[in-house]
Parts: C-alpha cells; structure tokens; sequence
C-alpha cells in the first residue's frame, strides 16, 4: 500500500471532487459535535446531518473515482490523498470550536453551504452524466431539511438575545471572507459549464442570494461588503486548518493501512 | 413445465420473500412496504436481480438491510441473487402506501403528512396514539434521518414522526 495516491486529475474528475470533497469536508466539521452539542436534540441533529454529507460524497468520491479511471476506490479518494490533491471549499475546513469559532459558526456555515448546495443540486440534475444526476436528485431533498434546520438556528441566533446576536455578527465576520470562494468561476467551472457536466460556480451566486437574503432579514443580519481576500481550497490550496483535519480524518488508514471494519 | 411459469413463480417467491424482510431501524415495516425494492426479475443463467433504492444518502442500515435481504433468499432457497442500487427516479415517502402508513401507525410512528414536495416542512402531524391533531415538534431529527421527535400535547405522549422526502 502506497502512502499517497497520485491521480489523473481531468477537468471532469476536479469538478466532481470540488463538490465530494466539499460535502465530506463538512460532514466531518459537522460530526465534530457529536457529544459535545448544547443540547441534545441539536447533537442529534448535527450529527444527522453529517451523515446526510457523507453519504453524498461517498456517492461522488464512487463516482469520481470511476471518472478518474485509474482503480480507485471512494475509500482511497477519502483517505489517501495529500492536501493539495483536496478541492473543497476553505470555508468547510473551518475550525468548529477552536480559534473562537462556536455554535453559531456551525449553523451559519451550514446556512451558506446549503444555499450553495441546493442549486447545485438542481443544475446537476440536468448533467449530461446521468449518474452524476441521480446522485443530485437524491441529494437535494435531504438538502432542504438542511436549508430548514441551519435558517431556524440562524435566525433564532440573530434575532435573540444581545449575546446569541454578537456571537452571529462574529461568526458572520469569520465566514465572510470565505463566501466569495462559493462562486469564483475557474477553468474547470467553464469547461463543466460548457460540457453540460454542471452549472459554473458563478452561476449559484443568484439563486443562494434568494435564500439567503430573506433569512438574513428575519435574523436582523445584513450581508457584508465584499472583501479583497480570496481563498482557494477549490483549487487545492487550503488554510492552516486543512492539514490537522486531514491528519485526524486520515489517521486510522494511515497507521494501518487497507485495515477494513 | 414451461420456463416461463418457473420463472414467474419464483419471482412471485421472491417479492413474498422480500415482504418479510423487515427495516432494521423501523421493523414495522418491511423493505417492500417502504418501497425501497424497485424490481425483481429472473436473469439468463437463473439467478435473481434485485433493484433496490437507498432511503438517505447517508442511511447507515443500507448494508444491513442488503445482507438481510441476501441471507433471507438464501434461506427460502432462492438465488444465487445479484442486488444493484438504482439512485433515480429517488426514493420518496409518497411510495409508502395506505397499508404500509397504517403499519406505521399502529407501531406508533406518524406516518408522513401529504405528499414530499409540497408538504416537506408540514408541522401539523397527528398523534399516532390518540389522534390529536394539537402536536408540537420537539425536533426536527430523532433517533434516525428519516424521524422527527414530536409531543402529543393531548395525551402527552412523545412519539416520533417520519419526514416526508
């Protein structure tokens, strides 16, 4: 067993990875929780949804893996890769309860994604891959309980006490920098754009405003001012965080590698 | 005999099989009730292809309840069996029918209100136990994806309520 796989990364197998990486980078930030949420039902919550992430990216990082066509397995895509072959959003990678990120980070976040998700979601099923579209379809109505739980917490927090709404206004200017990420276009955008592989990431920026702006209302929270800071996790260059996530999410394959449940 | 009435019959066999099967994390009902089985069919060399749709992206009994299914063929003398995972059309709580919402009744789950697309975050949801309609949810996941967490404020009995998808 070799310690990193290497991989022929196709425009076709990035852009399926952007999203994989994407949902399991966040379902792993998300399962973090687990034990350790304010209340119970929301431990519940947290983790189920968690579970709804990693069930989409193992469907993807399968699917990836048979675009990729060198013998890889969703199991290998997850664990094997080094850092910079991840093409997540660096906005999913984010602490959850270190650097003074809290529950309010968590929810705000998922809130983001979602909306980034549900539109992706909806032009994927249309993809001239038809598996690629399956998955999407499936994904998407577990995508809008999602929308539901993250809006509610959101707009509880913002809308609340003095103390649930400067905790929002932090975790809103932590996020912040990170949106624009969500919808920079690339060479590999344009290409599944024009391919009819999937919408370009540019293209979800309207229809995630139209979710999100009305919740943002109801939470007394308004958008910030675009920031010239731009991160590039999509492109394989991650924060500081990326690499200690990988070494506790990795760490079992690493150790014992091919070890199997 | 006529290959053709071999073929029917054990294919009849298989969906009765099927039927006994039960969800593992809802044993009222079994994997035909939930719709999860799409389509059985005899192929060239005698075996059996099962189509199934997965609930949840992330539902962890999917393994399970295909081994359940396997073992369960087996056992009836059935097979050898080839099961694939069909994602689309995806799987829905509209293909749950009036028996199998009844089953869920009785065990003492809610059974999905109206239908997934236009009832997705319905709130008003019947008390399985004494029919109240006045119910509040207390969450909006329970012990599994598919179930919510509600309270009859009636009889004052909790009891979970399975999502429409």
């Amino acid at each position: 067993m070799t310690a990193s796989i290497a991989l022929n990364l196709t425009p076709d197998v990035r852009y399926v990875l952007r999203i994989a990486d994407t949902c399991l980078v966040h379902a792993q930030r998300m399962s973090e929780w687990c034990g350790h949420a304010p209340v119970l039902e929301e431990d519940i919550a947290l983790s189920n949804l968690g579970l709804d992430l990693l069930g989409q990216s193992r469907a993807l990082l399968g699917h990836a893996a048979e675009l990729e066509g060198g013998g890889q397995s969703e199991d290998s895509l997850a664990f094997l890769r080094d850092e910079s072959d991840y093409f997540n959003l660096t906005l999913v990678e984010q602490p959850s309860r270190r650097g003074g990120a809290d529950f309010a980070d968590t929810q705000l976040r998922c809130l983001f994604v979602a909306a980034w998700l549900a539109p992706l979601w909806q032009g994927l099923s249309a993809s001239r891959d038809r598996e690629l579209a399956a998955i999407a379809g499936k994904a998407a109505k577990e995508t809008r309980y999602h929308l539901e739980h993250a809006g509610d917490w959101v707009v509880r927090l913002g809308d609340g006490s003095a103390e649930s709404a400067r905790r929002m206004q932090a975790a809103l200017a932590r996020a912040w920098p990170m949106v624009a990420e969500l919808f920079d276009d690339d060479e590999v955008d344009t290409a599944a754009a024009d391919s009819g592989l999937g919408p370009r990431a540019s293209a979800l920026r309207e229809p995630w405003l139209a979710i999100v702006e009305p919740m943002f209302a109801d939470a007394l929270l308004a958008l910030p001012p675009d920031t010239a800071f731009r991160s590039h996790g999509k492109r394989g260059t991650h924060s500081e965080h990326m690499g200690y996530l990988l070494a506790e999410m990795q760490h079992l394959q690493r150790a014992f590698p091919g070890g199997v449940w | 005999m006529s290959a053709a009435v071999t073929a029917d019959s054990s294919v009849d066999r298989a969906w009765r099989v099927l039927g006994s099967v039960l969800d593992p994390e809802v044993p009222a009902l079994s994997v035909v009730d939930l719709g999860l089985v799409r389509g059985v069919s005899v192929a060239g060399d005698g075996g059996l292809d099962i189509v199934l749709t997965p609930t949840y992206s992330g539902c962890p009994a999917t393994e399970a309840i295909e081994a359940d299914i396997r073992s369960a063929l087996a056992a009836a003398g059935l097979g050898p069996v080839r099961i694939t995972q069909r994602l689309s059309p995806p799987w829905t709580t509209d293909w749950l029918g009036a028996d199998a919402r009844r089953k869920l009744a009785d065990y003492g789950i809610a059974p999905p209100c109206g239908t997934s697309v236009v009832h997705v975050l319905a709130r008003n949801v019947a008390c399985p136990h004494c029919s109240s309609a006045r119910t509040e949810r207390l969450a909006a996941f329970g012990s599994t994806a598919c179930k919510a967490l509600y309270r009859c404020l009636d009889c004052r009995e909790p009891f979970e309520y399975f999502k429409p998808i």
